[in-house]
């Protein structure tokens, strides 16, 4: 297990965040702190993929606040895996050392570590292959090797498991679980409710842009507060 | 019949004076496409990645450009180079120079374009990537143009097919001067009007062996391209 890091908690304070005047996230407070898997649940359209963006940085709030750590900064050792992974056009070992590179890994120590991480994913054998050649689960692990190479202290993964077959979902989800044992802390989201309660540790269910309800994961699902909630909960649709 | 033996016989014997025209084809298209590729890339990358007011409509300019006729590239030439010329002190009028030139400037807006279209696909595609892995504005371009490689070799390939069949603008420049500025489609255009069909007909099957040489280093570069990057 890690120290907890400078990263944690990231606190959004009444975040909204519109693209030309449509609100995609509205007056959302969220406190993102050490621990288990915070899982971000709900419908398409939620908000959950701009949630991750902005965490990671990528986008600014329009109005109200992220800080990290409790300071206003932008994050350093923060990592994503999107949804659907852009592989370089290279092989899966030369993505690994190009993400090691861009992290600022000395280039003697680049080899030793792309194989720990091509080991970690079970990828050693495929290393030299093209990525983009590579299947859909396959991607995935690779990208999620790629996300490690930073040494993230928060880990962020968009549907990590979405369109893959139940054993490719399988060795995704033991890595996960790997992952979040290291200290590392992994936030993510999903559609799947299954993935949910395997995985989560915290559930934040969004809709329309906004919490709807965050909970522990036991209490989300044994006893949910909203009316949203215990729809989707009971696996009814949130339109 | 007789002209077509002589032909192949000029080609199979590597003839001096064929081969002297094939040699300086060669060197000028090949010049030409070098300079147009360290002018052309830069150019398509910057209108790749970069907004600014009217980059549209250099895009659709560059686009255009792609189909600019090499009589007008060699009249342009022409007027800059000659006595009376803005840039006619450097006596570069009639000279294998003023054919690189003319070749430069006929290539540059198809490399250009094309190599914009690679790396502006490619940057969409890696965007988010780079940004979560903080890889900075000179990295982002390196990698682009390293990944976008295969793609780029073909519109270098490209280019020098078209630097290699043009006459328009060759002919303008380098006035077809016997063992100085005469290029293979310039030789072909004369002798065929002088009735020297022998040596015509042996540019012509060079000429198209090139072509398809061209061709079939562009089919392997990109078959290259899938195997080694997917």
């Amino acid at each position: 297990m890690r120290a907890p890091s400078s990263e944690l908690p990231i606190v959004l304070d009444r975040v909204t965040y519109a693209v030309r005047g449509n609100p995609i996230l509205t007056d959302l407070s969220l406190s993102i702190a050490p621990g288990a898997p915070t899982v971000l649940i709900g419908p398409n359209g939620a908000g959950k993929t701009t949630l991750l963006r902005m965490l990671m940085g990528l986008i600014l709030p329009s109005h109200g606040s992220v800080t990290r750590g409790g300071r206003d900064a932008t994050p350093e050792r923060c990592a994503i895996v999107f949804q659907r992974p852009a592989m370089l056009r290279r092989s899966a070992a030369g993505n690994l050392r190009y993400a090691l590179a861009a992290a600022g890994l000395a280039r003697a120590d680049r080899a030793a570590r792309c194989a720990e991480l091509l080991a970690l994913v079970g990828l050693s054998e495929l290393a030299d292959r093209p990525a983009r050649k590579l299947s859909g689960g396959e991607q995935q692990r690779l990208a999620l090797a790629r996300a490690l190479a930073k040494d993230p202290a928060v880990l962020l993964l968009d549907e990590p498991t979405a369109s893959l077959d139940p054993a490719a979902t399988k060795s995704i989800e033991d890595m996960i679980h790997e992952i979040a044992a290291r200290g590392i802390k992994v936030v993510m989201s999903t559609h799947d409710l299954g993935e949910a309660r395997r995985l989560a540790g915290e559930i934040v269910l969004l809709h329309r842009g906004r919490t709807i309800e965050t909970a522990s994961a036991s209490d989300f699902f044994t006893v949910p507060r909203s009316h949203e909630a215990k729809k989707f909960a009971a696996g009814e649709l949130l339109i | 019949m007789t002209g077509n033996a002589s032909a192949l016989q000029l080609v199979l014997t590597a003839d001096p004076t064929l081969m002297g025209i094939v040699r300086l084809s060669l060197l000028v298209s090949l010049s030409a496409v070098a300079l147009a590729a360290l002018i052309g890339v830069p150019i398509g990358a910057l209108v790749a990645l970069t907004r600014f007011r009217g980059r549209e409509l250099l895009i659709v300019f560059l686009n255009a450009m792609m189909g600019l006729p090499p009589v007008v590239v060699g009249l342009a030439v022409y007027l800059l180079l000659s006595r009376s010329g803005p840039l006619g002190a450097w006596g570069l009028l009639f000279t294998p120079q003023a054919m690189i030139v003319a070749q430069t400037l006929l290539v540059t807006p198809l490399i250009a374009a094309l190599a914009r279209q690679t790396i502006e696909d490619l940057a969409a595609e890696y965007h988010d990537e780079l940004a979560a892995m903080n890889v900075g504005p000179l990295g982002r371009i390196g990698t682009l143009i390293w990944d976008g490689r295969f793609a780029l070799v073909t519109a270098l390939l490209a280019g020098f097919g078209r630097a290699a069949a043009e006459v328009g603008a060759v002919i303008i420049v380098g006035g077809n001067i016997d063992g100085f500025t005469r290029t293979m489609t310039t030789a072909i255009a004369l002798e065929t009007s002088k009735g020297d069909l022998p040596l015509a007909i042996g540019l012509g099957l060079v000429l198209i062996a090139i072509v398809i040489i061209i061709n079939a280093l562009a089919w392997a570069v990109r078959r290259a391209g899938e195997a080694y990057a997917g």
